[in-house]
């Protein structure tokens, strides 16, 4: 039945699979990300497939509708412009008290704007891959994030592109706070593997008094994601372990499954 | 061996994780991404040798990996786990029936995605894993089971269009042939 090639196949297979498993995980991870810049010609014939639609639907569109659209941004760039003055003002007033209690300065935040090229093909992980790298100043564990919440942190990080892992992944748990009275403290977990949306808020302390629609926040703990990004909404909760903590579901307030385009957070000091 | 049939299932085997990367249809609809490499590695099991399977067990993982959270080379033993006791026992499989495709197909989606999650494990890794794997299993399954016929059909008209066609032998023997007539 075995022929001496299928025991060659076999070994060969073998050894091949047991020398990549024992890799050091940083030559394996540059390994990875070397190997898949072979999907790198892909990538530009996929993203015009995708914009084919829009630029179609964009030469019918009639000119009144953008005359119209053109206003409305207008009127919203002039309100955000203002509602800017009013943030700056209060970050220098925030600075000044800062200064007069002896707290350090807050750092603004620093944003570039990427591409979601790829996802996960395994359904039993949650990350995407964006189109910065090294090249652009990207380094591991960076905060991700949509102008609707935290996303997620940078796993490994390529020449031209990058792996994010998303929240609700195994690797990916984040310290967080309930914008309730006793800002009760707990650690974002993965949900179920169907619900993209949903995930689990554990660690609470067991007299935590949550209510539905109540906000979750990054605390700010661990050292990667800064205080004060939007998580999502508390759903509901529920006593654990004989009532010795609480968890409750959260729903994301960015949707992991709709993602295009994300934001990297940097450090203030690595760009200056 | 055929090189051209080996060559077509590598660059189909890039092109299916490219796919699962970049389009998200299946999971919109589902809940679940389908793997088409346990169908590829069938459909090259039963038409190809031993070298073709190892090697599509060997860069459709390497590509799987590199694309995905898992660890580099952990898909290379399920596939291959696959297609090498089809490959060994493949005259007792009647691969013309889209019967057998289908089972097969089935199976080989149930074994790979199983034996992947099993490595895991094993390695200390955590996959996320609840009672929704179970509906994402079945959905891979199902993606797999219809997935494997529609395979056999397109690598067959591909190769019926593209490859040489088969050296047909003439009957005509010139020892055999009865000569008529005056000599």
């Amino acid at each position: 039945m075995f022929k001496r090639r299928h025991y060659l196949a076999l070994g060969a297979v073998t050894l091949v699979t047991a020398l990549l498993l024992s890799l050091p995980s940083r030559a394996a991870s540059h390994l990875k990300l070397g190997i898949g810049g072979l999907f790198l010609p892909l990538f530009g014939a996929v993203n015009t497939v995708r914009q084919l639609p829009g630029r179609a639907a964009d030469t019918f569109l009639p000119r009144d509708e953008l005359l119209k659209e053109i206003q409305s941004l207008r009127r919203e760039n002039q309100q955000l412009k203002t509602q800017n003055l009013q943030a700056a003002a209060t970050a220098r007033e925030n600075d000044q008290l800062r200064a007069l209690v002896g707290w350090q300065r807050q750092q603004p935040w620093k944003l570039k704007l990427a591409s979601v090229v790829l996802r996960d093909p395994a359904n039993w992980w949650r990350t995407i891959q964006i189109d910065l790298g090294r090249r652009d100043g990207l380094v591991e564990n960076l905060p991700v994030l949509t102008s609707d919440g935290l996303v997620g942190r940078v796993l490994s990080v390529g020449y031209t592109r990058s792996q994010v892992v998303l929240i609700g992944d195994p690797n990916c748990r984040v310290s967080a706070r309930v914008l309730n009275p006793a800002h009760d403290m707990g650690i974002i977990s993965p949900g179920g593997p169907l619900e993209n949306s949903l995930v689990d808020l554990v660690y609470l302390s067991g007299n935590a008094n949550l209510k539905p629609g109540q906000e979750v926040v990054t605390s700010g703990e661990g050292g990667i994601f800064p205080p004060g990004i939007p998580v999502g909404q508390i759903v509901d909760s529920r006593q654990a372990e004989f009532g010795l903590y609480t968890e409750a579901r959260v729903k994301l307030s960015a949707n992991p499954g709709a993602l295009e385009q994300v934001w990297v957070l940097f450090p203030s000091p690595a760009l200056d | 061996m055929n090189l051209f049939k080996s060559v077509l299932i590598l660059a189909a085997a890039f092109l299916a994780v490219f796919a699962e990367a970049a389009f998200q249809l299946p999971r919109h609809l589902s809940g679940a991404q389908v793997d088409l490499l346990p169908a590829l590695m069938i459909y090259a099991a039963l038409n190809t040798n031993i070298v073709t399977v190892s090697l599509l067990a060997a860069l459709g993982g390497l590509w799987f990996d590199s694309l995905s959270a898992n660890p580099l080379g952990v898909s290379i033993l399920p596939l291959f786990a696959v297609g090498f006791p089809i490959c060994l026992r493949r005259d007792l499989v009647l691969r013309e029936l889209p019967f057998a495709q289908v089972v097969l197909g089935a199976a080989a989606s149930a074994a790979v995605p199983a034996l992947c999650v099993l490595l895991l494990l094993t390695g200390g890794q955590e996959p996320l894993l609840g009672w929704g794997s179970l509906w994402q299993w079945l959905v891979m399954i199902a993606g797999g089971a219809v997935a494997t016929p529609v395979l056999f059909a397109l690598f067959d008209r591909c190769h019926h269009a593209l490859g040489y066609p088969p050296r047909t032998e003439t009957s005509f023997r010139p020892d055999r042939e009865i000569r008529r007539g005056r000599q």
